[in-house]
Order: C-alpha cells, then sequence, then structure tokens
C-alpha cells in the first residue's frame, strides 16, 4: 500500500517492574484500517495511549504524518490530527450531545476570551455557524439527529459510543484511534458501528487503528491486523496471514489447546 | 411600618447581591474548571481595590485608566498565581490544593496589610453626585455604575460559556480533562485562563465595594459572605450564583430590616444568609441549579 502516516519505531513502556510493552514497531499506511488484537492485558491500550500520547514510551519513537511526535503532548497531538476513543466511555455527561461534538472542534476555533463574548459584535457567531454545519454534517453521517439535543450522560451505551466517535470525527483527523468501539455492542449496533468505521475509512480517506475484540469484525474490516501478547508483537500483516498463523491461534485464539484436548 | 426604608433596603439588597453573584460567578468558575474550593476569592476584591486606589492616589491616574490598569495587573495576578502556586499542586489531592488556598488567603491579608497599612482608606471622589435619585430612592452613582457593570459581566460570562471556544473548552475540562486534552484542549492552558478571569472580574466587585464603602480589611469578608450565595445556587451554576448573590443580598438587607424594626437580636445582616442556608440545602442538597450525578444503572 502507500506510504504509511503513522510510524510506531521499537516502542518499549514499562510500570515500575511491570513491562507493558517491549520493542513494538510497526507501521500504518495511509488510509488504511489497522487492528491491534491480543490477549486481554497484552498492551493494547497502551500502545494506543502512547500513540495518542497520554503515556511517554520509556525507548523508541513515534513518528506521525512525517513529525516526530514521541514528545509532543496529548493536546499538541490531536491538533496534528490524532483523535481518539476511550475504552470506557470518556464523554461530557452534563453536556449535550451537540455540544460535546462542538468541544471536538475546538481546536480549528479562532475565537478567543475577548472576542467570544461580543459573540453579535465579532466573528464568533459566524464562525460557530460554520462549524455547526459541519457537525450537523456529522451527526446526519452517524444517524443521532434524534438525540442531538439530549444531554450526553442520559443516552443509551451504543449511542454514546457513537457520540464520542462523532466527537473525535469532529476534530477533522487524519488518523482515529478506536478502543473498542464495539465492546458491549448487540449484532445489529456492531453492524451499524462496522459500517460507520469503513465509511469514515473509504469517505472520509481517515486512517483507522482500533483495537477490537470481535473476530469476526476485525478479520472483515482490517486491512492489516497487528497481534500483541504480553507485550510483544507476535505478528503483523494481512487479516487471513494472521489467522492462519500457528503461533497467534496458542496465544489468542487457542485453538491448538482445543485440538490437542480433542484429540 | 418604614415602607420607605423597607424599599430602599431591597434595592440595595438587590445591588449588593449582584455584586455576590458577580463574585459568586468567579467562585463556580474556579470551581468548574479546576474542582478547587478559592477560599483567597476574597483577597482578589481586597487586592484589586487596593491596587486600584494606590494607581489613583499615589499615582494620581484618572479613575477609569487606573480601573483598566487595575484589571489588567490582576489578569496577569491570576495567571502567575496558578502558574507559580498552584500548577505544581496539579495531581495532588484536592483537599491539599484548597488548604494552598486558605494559606495564600492569610498570606494576601497579611500583604495588603503590610503595604498598604492596616487603617481603612477612602477611594478619590469619582462622580459629582452624592447620590442619584430614582423613584423616591437615593443610590450611590457607584452602585449604579457597579450594577451596569455586573449585568454587562454576567451577559460576557454567559455568552463566553455558551459560545466562546475557551468557554467550550474550560466546560469540557471541567468533566473530564483526560478526553478534553484528546480533542485538542490544553488543560493548563485553561486552568491559568480561568485563574486570571476570576482575579479579573472579582478585583472589579472589589473596586465597587471600595468606592462606596472605603478600602479595609473587611472587603475580604466578601470572600466568605459569597459561600452562602454559591453553595445556595449549586456549587456549579453560573445562573445558581447569581440567583444565589441576589437572594442573600435581598435576604440580609430585610433581616436587618425586620431586626432593626421588630426583633431587636442584633446582627441579623451577617447571620441570617446562613440560616436559610441550611435550611435550603436540607431539601435540596445539591443547592438550587446544582447538577445531580446521572447515574444509568
Amino acid at each position: 500500500m502507500s506510504e504509511s502516516i503513522l510510524k510506531v519505531e521499537n516502542i518499549s513502556l514499562a510500570f515500575g517492574g511491570v513491562k507493558a510493552l517491549t520493542d513494538v514497531s510497526f507501521d500504518v499506511p495511509k488510509g488504511s484500517v489497522f487492528s491491534i488484537i491480543g490477549p486481554n492485558g497484552a498492551g493494547k491500550t497502551s500502545m494506543l495511549n502512547c500513540i495518542s500520547g497520554r503515556y511517554q514510551p520509556n525507548e523508541g519513537e513515534i513518528h506521525f504524518d512525517g513529525k516526530r511526535v514521541t514528545h509532543l503532548k496529548p493536546n499538541d497531538r490531536a491538533d496534528l490530527g490524532i483523535g481518539r476513543t476511550f475504552q470506557n466511555l470518556a464523554l461530557f455527561g452534563h453536556m449535550t450531545v451537540l455540544d460535546n461534538i462542538m468541544v471536538g472542534r475546538h481546536h480549528l476555533m479562532n475565537n478567543n476570551w475577548f472576542t467570544g463574548p461580543l459573540y453579535w459584535a465579532s466573528k464568533a457567531q459566524k464562525e460557530e455557524l460554520e462549524h455547526r454545519k459541519e457537525v450537523e454534517r456529522i451527526i446526519d453521517f452517524l444517524e443521532i439527529t434524534h438525540v442531538r439535543k439530549s444531554i450526553a450522560g442520559t443516552l443509551s451505551y451504543g449511542l454514546r459510543k457513537r457520540v464520542e466517535l462523532a466527537r473525535a470525527m469532529a476534530l477533522n483527523p487524519k488518523l482515529i484511534l478506536l478502543d473498542e468501539p464495539m465492546a458491549g455492542m448487540n449484532l445489529e449496533e456492531k453492524e451499524d458501528m462496522a459500517r460507520y468505521i469503513l465509511d469514515l475509512n473509504e469517505e472520509f480517506g481517515v486512517t483507522i487503528v482500533m483495537i477490537e475484540h470481535d473476530m469476526g469484525v476485525v478479520m472483515d474490516i482490517s486491512h492489516q491486523v497487528m497481534v500483541l501478547d504480553f507485550g510483544k508483537k507476535l505478528i503483523c500483516d494481512l487479516p487471513d496471514a494472521v489467522m492462519d498463523d500457528p503461533h497467534v491461534k496458542q496465544a489468542y485464539l487457542g485453538i491448538e489447546d482445543e485440538l490437542e484436548e480433542a484429540s | 411600618m418604614n415602607t420607605d426604608l423597607l424599599l430602599q433596603l431591597i434595592t440595595n439588597g438587590l445591588i449588593v447581591g449582584l455584586l455576590y453573584g458577580v463574585v459568586g460567578m468567579c467562585f463556580v468558575l474556579v470551581y468548574k474548571s479546576t474542582q478547587i474550593v478559592n477560599f483567597a476569592q476574597g483577597e482578589f476584591l481586597l487586592l484589586g481595590a487596593w491596587v486600584c486606589w494606590a494607581f489613583l492616589v499615589y499615582m494620581q491616574i484618572p479613575f477609569f485608566l487606573g480601573f483598566i490598569f487595575t484589571m489588567i495587573f490582576m489578569a496577569i495576578f491570576g495567571v502567575l498565581l496558578q502558574l507559580i502556586v498552584l500548577r505544581p499542586m496539579i495531581g495532588e489531592p484536592i483537599i491539599s490544593v484548597i488548604m494552598v488556598t486558605i494559606g495564600l488567603s492569610i498570606f494576601f491579608q497579611a500583604l495588603t496589610k503590610w503595604i498598604f497599612g492596616v487603617a481603612p482608606q477612602s477611594y478619590p471622589k469619582v462622580f459629582e453626585a452624592d447620590s442619584v435619585n430614582i423613584l423616591g430612592m437615593s443610590i450611590e452613582p457607584a452602585y449604579l455604575m457597579s450594577m451596569v457593570i455586573a449585568v454587562l459581566i454576567m451577559i460576557g460570562f454567559y455568552l463566553f460559556f455558551k459560545h466562546s471556544k475557551h468557554g467550550l473548552a474550560m466546560r469540557a475540562t471541567a468533566f473530564d480533562q483526560q478526553a478534553a486534552q484528546s480533542l485538542g484542549i490544553s488543560v493548563k492552558q485553561v486552568f491559568a485562563m480561568s485563574w486570571g478571569i476570576a482575579a479579573t472580574v472579582s478585583a472589579t466587585a472589589g473596586v465597587v465595594m471600595g468606592m462606596v464603602n472605603g478600602v479595609s480589611d473587611s472587603l475580604s469578608v466578601m470572600g466568605i459572605k459569597v459561600f452562602p450565595a454559591v453553595i445556595l445556587g449549586g456549587l456549579d451554576s453560573i445562573v445558581g450564583a447569581i440567583v444565589g448573590g441576589l437572594t442573600i443580598g435581598v435576604l440580609e438587607n430585610l433581616a436587618e430590616f425586620f431586626d432593626s424594626q421588630f426583633l431587636h437580636i442584633g446582627n441579623m445582616y451577617d447571620i441570617a444568609p446562613f440560616y436559610v442556608l441550611l435550611i435550603i440545602l436540607w431539601f435540596k442538597p445539591y443547592g438550587l441549579f446544582g447538577t445531580k450525578d446521572i447515574e444509568r444503572i
């Protein structure tokens, strides 16, 4: 595939004596859907946190879009175009869905503490309307029009996941990190979410790095899959190749054990 | 019953209540974005009033210029306070930070006494008239000015929070700092800004109070008086702070009236708001406009 948008080189991360990640390297091609899988505690979310800037890796470098971002703060990385969602939903629960998504536009706005209160007199109103248009487009895309004025904290789990995705999209990111976008969803909701992710990738051209446990979905929509186990990279390849890898079967899918038991 | 006095007191109550509201909003602003209960709020008023007084008396600067200089000074002061004293406390338990604000309160009281002395000082005359007659009531021009300023500040606050980029960032940060960061919001900048705004706007109230009653230690009592106002309104509600401020302002004047006319208990002016606060919190523990925790199980 084409050039890579994200280059992760020899990342190691330790919390005291616990090695969360050991010497992990991978490239994410521009415009791809890249999935990270692995058993619980394998370091998947740690990896995502290193990319988004929540954790500073002890060793290694991260390059995004040709820039070295290893030492940037999370908010600076968001400015560069890395959006993310969280494993345990992190919506602004007391704010409306619209306001939640508007926060995503925050870094694209130009008004300040002085022109903001001069709402009608300054360009702040016009600016807000422009951003509102963009936000409405995202709301339409994710089919959350009916809840746009609701308080985010009162929505159902599946809807909140969608609002969180909408908020990350509002950043206009080049890369979105999704931490278990389908956890806790029923089949129908999962299918919807998979469709949104694919559309996001194909229509909006956003590169996606995703952690997901549902192997069916992962194999269906990913261009590449990386398997982590105990903080180490087992393999990073096309979905089919990953499925056929004996190490993966042993570490994650547990098929070999079952076969042994059966025989 | 003395109706004229009653009306006069209610008017005074509303005007002072607006000032409580303004100071209360600053209190809420800091609490909302940083979760810190700022016990040094009253000292912001005190410092602002003294600084403006110094500009006017020592430097002989015309009032409005001095007023603007004071605002600029206090904005820088607020930001520096956050940068130097409070930033290192980020990540420490909130209770430690609150203790620091109590320390700051004592420090600034002592500092102003050291620099400006302990004797109350009065502002040079700003307005020609001693009082303006409106509908038979005499109102000090400084109070009238404070009313206009307070209402302007309130509208400004509303628009700022509702529509401006930084207001949005502050509301988001108040709720979830991690998520806010992931959306490109610099949490440190938000904190610095909220302290800067709180110091500046409180100082405005301080200057106005100083113009009417003179500058002295007693200004910092506003910091305590604002407590019933904001708790009544709900600690995290801007509208609540305004309603709470007005309520407390009117209430203390009414209490004063009934006490002086009928009850003769004495000192009701200072105590009554706290009684009412207790009673309201029995029935509405989150305050009148505070946010209840939303819980989905």
